[in-house]
């Protein structure tokens, strides 16, 4: 093991561990969001990576190449791309009826409403 | 790249965070170019950096665009952060080096679909005859999922307010 040769994989760990920390540590839903897509594409680089050759062309055959890069990680990221914007379409319509119903997307205001509903139904009942 | 993730971390004003967002989404598509996933950076340059901009525009525009500050102290989050990098490095230390032609990823049936793909079915492109020929029942359902997604997000914002509305058509538009 080369430290060169495993380059990739610590950049790749890099972005993976930004995005987590944003996913945990910040309240903002939104975000937290934006977070979770930097985790996503650090899951892109984690397939594709790996499936480079050096000297390598695109796996698009042609005359006169003999060495392409391997084709099976891109068509799984393509998929998991495309699912990814659903994801991101889907928790942001979330996050709007968020806001309509709490009048915040910061998580401990929610949460301290959440509190605040429960002890004012205890008093009354 | 790096300095973006980190920017977009740091970054309280939403709007900044997309825009920065934005600029991590094309670094991220070039790279790909140069690990020759074109197929692949093509789309992450439209959907990551086009569509899913447009839909966080979107939803920061309803919503506000200000961050509140920390309440918490981060160290415990940090603390998780680092100690799961740190269980991916040691993980990373047994798998094969970048560019290594006798990886087992480059072993198995990627050699098949090198050579067969195009003889069987007529696509110089191997990432378009793998997604649409062999893996046909995969692409169809991930177009369910997406299907699936998009009356989540009618049924979610099925609002009588017009503005709620050109939100909703924003994102129909978008898949």
């Amino acid at each position: 093991m080369t430290l060169a040769g495993h380059y990739t994989y610590f950049v790749t760990i890099l972005l993976l561990m930004v995005g987590l920390f944003v996913v945990i540590a910040r309240s903002n839903l939104i975000k937290k969001l934006v977070g979770l897509g930097l985790f996503q594409t650090a899951v892109y680089l984690l397939y594709i990576a790996p499936g480079k050759l050096i000297g390598g062309a695109a796996p698009i055959v042609a005359e006169g190449v003999q060495v392409y890069s391997n084709p099976l990680p891109h068509v799984l990221i393509l998929t998991a791309i495309v699912v990814g914007v659903a994801t991101l379409a889907l928790g942001l319509a979330l996050v709007v009826r968020i806001k309509e119903a709490y009048g915040s997307i910061e998580e401990e205001e929610i949460l301290q409403r959440d509190v605040d509903d429960e002890s004012s139904a205890n008093d009354r009942a | 790249m790096g300095a973006a993730a980190i920017g977009i971390a740091r970054q309280r004003n939403l709007f900044g965070v997309v825009l920065l967002g934005g600029i991590y989404s094309f670094l991220m598509a070039t790279l790909l170019v140069v690990l020759d996933a074109v197929d692949v950076a093509m789309t992450e340059a439209a959907v990551g950096a086009g569509i899913s901009t447009v839909l966080l525009l979107g939803a920061i525009y309803l919503t506000g665009s200000t961050e509140s500050g920390p309440i918490h102290k981060p160290w415990l989050p940090l603390f998780v952060v680092i100690v799961t990098g740190g269980m991916l490095v040691y993980g990373t230390l047994g798998l094969p080096a970048f560019s290594d032609p006798q990886a087992p990823i480059h072993q198995h049936v990627a050699p098949r679909y090198l050579t067969e793909a195009p003889v069987k079915t007529g696509v110089p492109n191997v990432v378009t005859a793998v997604l649409a020929s062999y893996r046909g029942y995969d692409t169809l359902g991930e177009t369910t999922v997406v299907f699936t997604a998009g009356i989540g997000v009618i049924a979610l914002l099925r609002r009588r307010k017009p503005r709620v509305r050109r939100d909703d058509t924003d994102r129909r538009a978008g898949q």
